[in-house]
């Protein structure tokens, strides 16, 4: 008792000084929860949480605003005041539940009668470890392929020709497609995204790079040697990794002068909300969208997301559990895309619809909400998103998800900085990441 | 109650702030450090007593190797580096008028006052090899500048250039050391026919020696715990969520990973006390070496 006194105190003491989020220590009726890791940045979140509010009224939750931070959460938790509430990325989940600093929420689903059924099962699947689930989905992030049509065809070819099923073809179109000016790139071809999209490459391979019940890795299989191998040889015919991604860092991603804009990046792999950026600033841009392929042209969706938990210590878990019910709800989903909606018609923008963890919200919001007669590009390419959830797949929840992240994406820019050869770096990360998941797996 | 007692003990009352604060946030949690470093603790359950298992992974994990690795080429760098300019600096200075250095003084030190995580991103902009300025101050001059944010050689060298953004306060101790330099030497020096060069090294080093081994000791162990500039550009931001070039890893970044991100605080107790190890002994070098070089006033040297 005494060592573990020493210890806790020690950790508070070397966190002292990186700030707390511990609860408000309410002595009147009303509490106020603590909340770590959500923002209120636009009319998505600010609606959703106005409807939480009311549900908990007269109890409120302090939104912080800041990403989630590992260090400031663990202070948190070590002193024994952690927030009531945290929003945090789905992948980091397991590794905090199976340190058991999260809440289970069966107790919470019982009690606020949460129809579990109204989550999509993938998005389900990553918030759940060891049969019982620690969280509640938010977002659903579809990646799909995205196609600059205009500048596509500036180089003779059609959207077509970008064809992840034939990757010979697809080598072809990159290095087509990329315009190189004096020293540097004026356009990147194609962008394959590592290392942030490996598992969906790995999937394409027919890897599965962790095993479902989140303890085992598969880095070291041959075929995603081989997908590494490939990626990085799609880069090297563009200019190589220090010049695609010297370029990359100069796009303004989220601006009017996005590349889609600026014509200088011909296709990627991305993120579906990334069509609603499109929408709101570059509304006239020719953009069409196609599902990931395997080489037999089968679609595959590589799916994950944020997720709300109750930390373990919380002291409103009632209050918290009342909260994230409303946040994830298919009501409060469809007033908020309502409110986009709404918004995005009086400013004269098209509004290409929320992918929620909900199914039962993406049904209301697409059915009502989306309407895009009059932006046809957008209009297929959010009913290619749409067709692409049908073979959705996630990473399951791992006690070791941070380790197991940390050492693919070494892996992968071990290979792209020219440090290792693909299958010497995936070798080395399967090392590194088995180790940790045992390790996690010997302190259940 | 004796004038020499009360003395000692009016001594003690002001110094028992700092004494205060310097046993409850510096020697215990050092003491703890090391205890923690013989466990295997994740800082939410109770430690479990794993001997020396942790000093041997040490041994074995490569990337302790590697980072150490580029904190020690990134010191050689660094430290040189920013005493060379930060005497660059102030020599001039002391040349300045009165006004003009004043206002130079202040130009000089503001970039002190910088947060470093924003000298980070800064990093990134500046140094980007396709549209940062750098490189375009460069091509001024008929210079293909490199890729420094992503090829692995340009990295440690462009957070090395960065870095001398914030050398106010090492331009300031040599300012406050070149201004204590009498002037009659110099004369002396003059009138015996010494070049400007022959006056610098014959001169001036050896009487600021007593700052420059300050400032060596001080910057050695700051380049040895460098952290904020290059987390920020290469793994804690968002731009670099994903992306982190092996040449940035430095021990302290390695260090926070294994406490913060993965939670191996019994491990990462041990790589803290395997650094603290290594500046001891590098200071231990510098302090023997200095008694050839520096020069006291009034003592040999």
């Amino acid at each position: 008792m005494a060592r573990k006194l020493l210890a806790g105190a020690t950790v508070v003491l070397l966190l002292s000084g990186c700030g707390g989020v511990g609860s408000g220590g309410d002595t009147g009726a009303a509490a106020t929860l603590t909340s770590m890791g959500f923002g209120l940045g636009d009319e998505i979140a600010t609606t959703r949480a106005d409807l939480a509010g009311k549900a908990i009224a007269p109890a409120t939750v302090k939104i912080g605003g800041s990403a989630f931070d590992a260090q400031q959460f663990l202070a948190s938790v070590a002193s024994r005041t952690p927030p009531d509430l945290v929003y945090l990325d789905r992948q980091l989940l397991g590794t905090y539940a199976a340190r058991g600093t999260l809440e289970p929420l069966t107790d919470c689903i019982a009690q606020q009668h949460i129809d579990v059924g109204q989550y999509r099962p993938a998005a389900l699947k990553e918030v759940t470890l060891d049969g019982k689930v620690y969280g509640m989905p938010e977002f659903y992030d579809n990646r799909v392929l995205l196609v600059n049509d205009a500048a596509v065809e500036t180089s003779g070819m059609t959207p077509r020709d970008v064809s992840p099923a034939d990757r010979a073809k697809l080598t072809t179109a990159a290095q087509k497609l990329t315009v190189r000016t004096g020293g540097g790139l004026s356009r990147i071809g194609f962008d394959p995204k590592i290392p942030e999209f490996l598992p969906l490459w790995a999937k394409a391979n027919g890897v599965q790079m962790l095993s479902d019940d989140g303890r085992t890795a598969h880095l070291d299989d041959p075929r995603l040697a081989e997908a590494l191998t490939y990626t990085k040889s799609l880069i090297d015919a563009q200019g190589g990794w220090s010049a695609v991604k010297a370029f990359r860092d100069s796009f303004d991603f989220f601006g009017e002068k996005n590349p889609f804009k600026q014509g200088q990046l011909a296709a990627t792999l991305m993120d579906d909300w990334y069509l609603n950026v499109l929408a709101n600033y570059s509304p006239d841009v020719r953009v069409s969208a196609a599902p990931f392929t395997d080489t037999a042209g089968t679609p595959i969706d590589w799916v994950t997301g944020s997720a709300w938990v109750i930390p373990a210590g919380s002291t409103h878990k009632e209050q918290a559990c009342a909260w994230i019910k409303t946040m994830t709800d298919a009501p409060s989903w469809v007033a908020a895309a309502k409110a986009r909606a709404e918004k995005r018609k009086a400013a004269g923008k098209a509004f290409t619809g929320v992918y929620t963890g909900n199914r039962v919200a993406d049904q209301e919001i697409f059915g009502s909400f989306v309407q895009l007669k009059d932006r046809p590009a957008f209009d297929t390419a959010v009913q290619t998103v749409l067709r692409a959830q049908d073979s959705a797949f996630t990473m399951p929840a791992s006690p070791a998800g941070s380790e197991f992240k940390t050492a693919w994406q070494n892996a992968v820019n071990r290979v792209l900085s020219g440090e290792q050869q693909p299958a010497d770096a995936l070798r080395q990360a399967q090392q590194e990441a088995q180790r940790a998941l045992d390790a996690a797996a010997a302190h259940r | 109650m004796k004038r020499r007692t009360k003395e000692a003990w009016a001594a003690y009352a002001f110094l028992s702030p700092w004494m205060i604060g310097f046993v409850i946030f510096m020697a215990i949690p050092m003491i703890a450090s090391l205890v923690l470093s013989f466990t295997d603790y994740d800082a939410l359950r109770s430690p479990d007593a794993v001997g020396w298992a942790n000093y041997r992974r040490l041994l074995e994990d490569p990337a302790v190797r590697k980072s150490l690795v580029n904190t020690l080429v990134y010191t050689v760098m660094s430290v040189p580096a920013t005493m060379a300019v930060s005497l660059a600096l102030a020599s001039l200075l002391t040349r300045a008028g009165h006004r003009s250095a004043g206002f130079f003084r202040t130009v000089f030190y503001l970039p002190e006052i910088t947060p470093k995580v924003a000298v980070g991103v800064l990093f990134l902009i500046l140094f980007n090899g396709q549209a940062g300025l750098v490189n375009a101050v460069l091509g001024l001059v008929g210079i293909d500048g490199p890729q420094w944010s992503t090829d692995g050689p340009w990295v440690k060298p462009g957070l090395v250039l960065m870095h001398l953004w914030s050398v106010g306060s090492t331009v300031v101790i040599y300012l406050a050391a070149l201004r204590g330099v009498p002037r009659e030497l110099y004369e002396a020096a003059e009138l015996d026919g010494a070049s400007a060069w022959q006056r610098f090294r014959r001169i001036t080093v050896p009487m600021i020696s007593g700052a420059l081994f300050f400032t060596l000791i001080v910057q050695t162990i700051a380049a040895l715990q460098s952290f904020d500039e290059a987390y920020t550009a290469f793994y804690g931001s968002a731009a670099s969520a994903t992306y982190s070039n092996d040449a940035a890893l430095f021990y302290l970044i390695y260090l926070f990973q294994q406490a913060f991100e993965f939670l191996h605080l019994g491990y990462a107790s041990a790589m803290a006390w395997l650094l603290f190890v290594v500046i001891l002994l590098i200071t231990l070098v510098q302090v023997r070496l200095s008694r050839r070089f520096v020069h006291y006033e009034g003592g040999d040297r």
